[in-house]
Order: structure tokens, then C-alpha cells, then sequence
């Protein structure tokens, strides 16, 4: 049932979850804020503060240098997480996880390092990564511009074409149309496993087999940023050839994401950023760089984020990954079911009864999404309005931007009722008929 | 009157609905798009200005934007049409310092007429961009007349 998974994450009582989050203590006012902004950047719990702090209080040491045993102890925890992290996504081998400072860092790190290996940057070894003029760069336009952007760039550098996969009304698009548009020039396969917008949820594993099956040259990137935080996930059992995730939106520390890469492709890959840390040996105009992980960590890295993250991981696996989808699947349901009945609000993506993650966006008729947000807020709740950093998909559906509700581990029932609610009243308020436009 | 009131008064409602000087305006001598990105509002102002360029004869906006910002070309529309172009162009510096008041003191209705109406919205620094759009596209426009 829908209110048992809503008010629980497997075993726990979300109730009792939320006295894990300093931010989330009950301040006693009638009406507290609800934090329903989570798919832009989430809450964290005391675990993850707290092994930052361990971390800087006890073991603070330059990683993966000099000879102490205070960098050999700051080394192993940093590595450590690494292997945490690694674990939690489903990695063949823990050297398939590169820190980055957030997935946007890390798609940029793939897409100008296939740019480089193009300039002939890397060697023979890169030069599989390499595109010519007239190869093809295929997404979704629902992507959100991390997405979007890097790849625009790489056709700008090599001549390579942008091939949009189009999106239907809600916004939504499924394997046919990616199907349709893969070609033997098709290089680069790039979406996102649940949109940032949508919700909408793409099966990878089978879009793998469509790429493999009707473009075999094609590198397939996926954005994770919205699915790792929020569901199980398998990289190596999807096949996908690179990841990207952010430590923010899964309850860890700002400044440290994930590059995902296999590791045969990463170890050949050129790094986009160079520096300290990532060489085997340099002369005065030449270097060789370390295999991965290492080759792409240049300069001092994000290590107290780093551990921070592992806590973070550690804490949603004690939680079950299966269990927060549920949880967050049933907060969507619950939202879309309520958001349906309301005259003039229109629910952008999958519709009643299709599954979706944990995040619903909506445009109301003859109200501009940040009047709607200004009407929220004054409700006390916190929902993200604006384009959600997808023009092309609200261009597609004729929006502007659009309002959006997103849950995680410690979103309530309540909360979820309070934004249907609080929806329910806007048009009233702005003057508009409660009959659709 | 609640905060949420106080921001969207039911002149500011009436206006982002009548949207007054919404539409093409012939022969215009000066036009000037402006554009929010945070919000994706956005508004092309056109002005005609009499033959010695010093008052303006008619001023015409198409755009679309959140109700404060489509309410406030509405209102701007009404106080400058007809108007000396430097009478306009102070409007539009006191309506600047009205939003960037943080709510204090008690603005002129005599000079800003119905446009006193958006001193809510300096307490909310969010919007002022939004209720400024307008004001800033018509200084761009008659510097493009002129």
C-alpha cells in the first residue's frame, strides 16, 4: 500500500529517519518548512558530517604522496571510500571510480577527453574515442544542459553532429525513438537514467543492447545523477561504458562526484585536466600518465568529501536501495494522484499509473511557474521552479519552466499532501477559475 | 494583509491580466529585447517618440513572463505614454529605487501613480529583477530612439 511505503523506508519510519538529519529537526512551529527540493541538492545526515569531521580532526595527510604513515592513513580512508562508492554503483573494479567534483565535472571530463583523443591528443591508444566530421552524437532533448553541453562542445571541436531524440507531449521517449535515430556514424549514446524534469525512468540495460546491436562504435554515457541517489543501480551490469553521479544529491558532501568509466576505456582515455599526481614520468615537453583512476586526478582531491560520500553510501545501504525506491515511487504516486484531480495543472512526463522517480514536475495553466514558487514558498515549501536547466525540453513541450516537488529518504506523507494541497489553491489565488483554462 | 498579499496586490493580479500596452506598435523609432535567464522571462519594448525625440508618443510591449513582470510593463505602459521622455526615464530611476528599498518608507503615489503598488516587492530580492524587466527594456528603447 501506498501509505505504508510512504511513511516508511523498509524498516525504518521516516519520522524516525529524520532525527538523522540535523537540518530536518522539528523546530516546533505549527507549519514547518518542507523540503521538497531534493533532486536539485539533498539533506545530510549527522553520519556524513561527522566522518568529515573524524576525518579532519585525526587524519588529515597529502594523499597518495611522500612516505609517512600519516599520509599511508589519510591514503587508505581516502581509498576506502573509493571502494565504498565503487561497491554502492555496481563497479567492476574499485580504479572504475574517478573522483570528480560533481557529475557535471565528470561528463565534461568524458566528453573533452573523446575531444583531445579527436586532436590526435593520447595517442593511437585513444584513438577509438576519436570522432571525425559527419559521426554522430545522439540524445535525448530532454537532457539536462550537464548533458547537452559537453557534447555540443565536442561537435563544435570535431565536426561530429548533434542527433536529438525526440520527446512526446509529456515529454517522455522510449527505445523506438532512440532506435530510429542510431546509425553506424552513431559515436556517442548519451541520456539520463531518470530525468531531472520528467522523472521519467529509462531501462539502460536495454538500451545498451539497442546501441550495441544498431551502432556497435557507439560509447554509451549515462547521467546518474538522478537514479544512483535514489534506486539500485548496476553500471557494470547496465554495460554502459561511463557514469556520472553527484555526492550532494545522495546525501553527501558538496565538491565530490563520480566519473564511472570501464576500465579499459579509462585507462586509455586522455585526461581532460592535467597536473600532479596523474604521470608515470615527465620530461620537460612530454608526460605519460598513470592508469585510472589516478590519470585523472590532478592536484590535491576532495578527500575529506570523499570519505564523507562512503558515509553517505554506507548510510543509504543500511537503509536498502530497494526501499527508498519504493518509498520515493509511492511519494510520486501520491503526488500524481492528488496533482490529477486539480483543474488547469498539468503533469509533465509519465501519467497516472506509469512508474516514474521520485519527482514531479507541473505546469499550471495561466500562471507563471515562479508566481506558482512565490505561492509555494509563502506555504512553506521548498520546490525548485524554473527550467530546471533543460530549455530544450520545456521548448519542446511549449513551457517556460515548470514547478517541481522532489522527494528523498526523509520526505513525508504529510509533505507530499501539503504541496497537492497548496497547488490546489494557486489558480484560486491569482484570480483564474478552478475549470481548466 | 498577509506577506503573500502584500507582494500580489489585486492591482498588480488586475494588471498582469489587462496587460495594457501588450501588442506590435507601428513605426516604432526605438526597440530593445530584454531577457531573464534565471526566470526565462522575457520582453520586447518598442517606443515612438515625437519628431523633436523628446516625448514619447507611444510605447507597445510583447512578452511573457511571471504576473509581476507582465503586471509592471502594464503599469509602465499607462505612465509613460504621452510623457516627456526625461519625466519617463525619472519614473523609471524612482521605481528603481522604490524595489531596491527593502520595504522602507512609504512610496510617492503622486509620482508613481499605481506602480506604488510594487513596493511589496522589494522585500522579495528574488523578484526585483521581474518587476524591473520592463522598466529597463523602455530605458534601453528610448537610448535607441534618441
Amino acid at each position: 500500500m501506498i501509505h505504508t511505503d510512504t511513511e516508511s523506508v523498509g524498516a525504518r519510519a521516516v519520522r524516525d529517519i529524520r532525527r538523522d538529519f540535523p537540518a530536518l529537526a522539528d523546530p516546533g512551529d505549527a507549519r514547518p518548512t518542507a523540503y521538497l527540493d531534493s533532486a536539485a541538492t539533498a539533506q545530510r545526515p549527522a553520519v556524513v558530517l561527522d566522518a568529515e569531521r573524524d576525518y579532519l580532526e585525526h587524519d588529515v595527510a597529502a594523499v597518495h604522496r611522500g612516505a609517512s604513515a600519516a599520509t599511508g592513513r589519510s591514503t587508505t580512508r581516502f581509498e576506502e571510500a573509493r571502494a565504498d562508492v565503487a561497491r554502492f554503483v555496481g563497479a567492476a573494479d574499485e580504479r572504475e571510480v574517478v573522483w570528480a567534483q560533481n557529475a557535471t565535472d565528470a561528463l565534461n571530463m568524458v566528453a573533452l577527453g573523446i575531444a583531445d583523443a579527436s586532436a590526435g591528443i593520447g595517442g593511437a591508444r585513444a584513438d577509438r574515442f576519436a570522432l571525425q566530421p559527419g559521426d554522430e552524437i545522439v540524445l535525448p532533448e530532454a537532457e539536462h544542459h550537464a548533458n547537452l553541453l559537453p557534447w555540443q562542445r565536442v561537435a563544435q571541436r570535431t565536426g561530429a553532429r548533434l542527433v536529438p531524440v525526440r520527446v512526446d507531449e509529456h515529454g517522455c521517449w522510449g527505445i523506438d525513438d532512440l532506435a530510429a535515430v542510431l546509425t553506424p556514424r552513431t559515436r556517442v549514446v548519451a541520456f539520463a537514467e531518470i530525468s531531472n524534469v520528467t522523472g521519467l525512468i529509462v531501462p539502460v540495460s536495454d538500451v545498451v543492447a539497442v546501441v550495441r546491436e544498431r551502432a556497435p562504435q557507439a560509447l554509451v554515457v549515462l547521467d546518474a545523477c538522478q537514479s544512483v541517489p535514489h534506486r539500485p543501480v548496476d553500471l557494470a551490469g547496465y554495460g554502459v561504458d561511463f557514469a556520472a553521479f553527484s555526492g550532494h544529491k545522495m546525501l553527501g558532501p558538496n565538491g565530490i562526484g563520480v566519473l564511472y568509466g570501464r576500465a579499459e576505456l579509462l585507462d586509455v582515455l586522455p585526461p581532460a585536466r592535467t597536473g600532479g599526481s596523474t604521470i608515470t614520468r615527465v620530461t620537460f615537453d612530454s608526460a605519460e600518465f598513470l592508469p585510472a583512476p589516478q590519470r585523472f586526478e590532478a592536484g590535491t582531491q576532495a578527500v575529506s568529501q570523499a570519505i564523507g560520500l562512503a558515509a553517505a553510501v554506507r548510510y543509504l545501504e543500511d537503509l536498502g536501495m530497494d526501499a527508498v525506491a519504493a518509498h520515493e515511487a509511492a511519494f510520486a504516486a501520491r503526488v500524481v494522484e492528488g496533482v490529477a484531480a486539480i483543474p488547469g495543472v498539468r503533469i509533465v512526463g509519465p501519467q497516472r499509473g506509469e512508474p516514474r522517480g521520485g519527482l514531479v514536475s507541473v505546469a499550471v495553466d495561466g500562471v507563471h511557474a515562479h508566481d506558482v514558487g512565490q505561492f509555494l514558498d509563502d506555504a512553506g515549501l521548498v520546490v525548485r521552479v524554473g527550467h530546471h536547466c533543460a530549455q530544450p525540453l520545456h521548448r519542446a513541450l511549449g513551457l517556460t519552466a515548470t514547478t517541481r516537488a522532489s522527494a528523498h529518504v526523509y520526505t513525508t506523507v504529510e509533505e507530499a499532501d501539503r504541496f497537492v494541497t497548496a497547488l490546489g489553491e494557486v489558480r484560486g489565488f491569482f484570480g483564474l477559475g478552478t475549470g481548466a483554462a | 494583509m498577509s506577506a503573500l498579499d502584500g507582494l500580489y496586490q489585486q492591482i498588480i493580479l488586475e494588471h498582469a491580466k489587462a496587460r495594457h500596452g501588450d501588442g506590435p506598435l507601428e513605426g516604432a523609432d526605438g526597440e530593445h529585447h530584454e531577457y531573464n535567464p534565471t526566470c526565462g522571462d522575457e520582453i520586447t519594448l518598442r517606443v515612438k517618440l515625437d519628431d523633436a525625440h523628446e516625448r514619447i508618443e507611444a510605447v507597445a510591449w510583447q512578452g511573457d513572463g511571471c504576473s509581476i513582470s507582465m503586471a509592471s510593463a502594464s503599469v509602465l505602459t499607462d505612465l509613460v505614454a504621452g510623457r516627456p521622455v526625461d519625466e519617463a526615464l525619472g519614473l523609471a530611476e524612482e521605481f528603481r529605487s522604490m524595489l531596491r528599498s527593502k520595504g522602507a518608507g512609504e512610496p510617492d503615489e503622486d509620482v508613481l501613480g499605481d506602480a506604488i503598488a510594487f513596493h511589496g516587492v522589494s522585500k522579495y530580492v528574488m523578484r526585483i529583477k521581474c518587476a524591473m524587466l520592463s522598466w529597463v527594456a523602455l530605458e534601453a528603447a528610448v537610448g535607441t530612439a534618441r
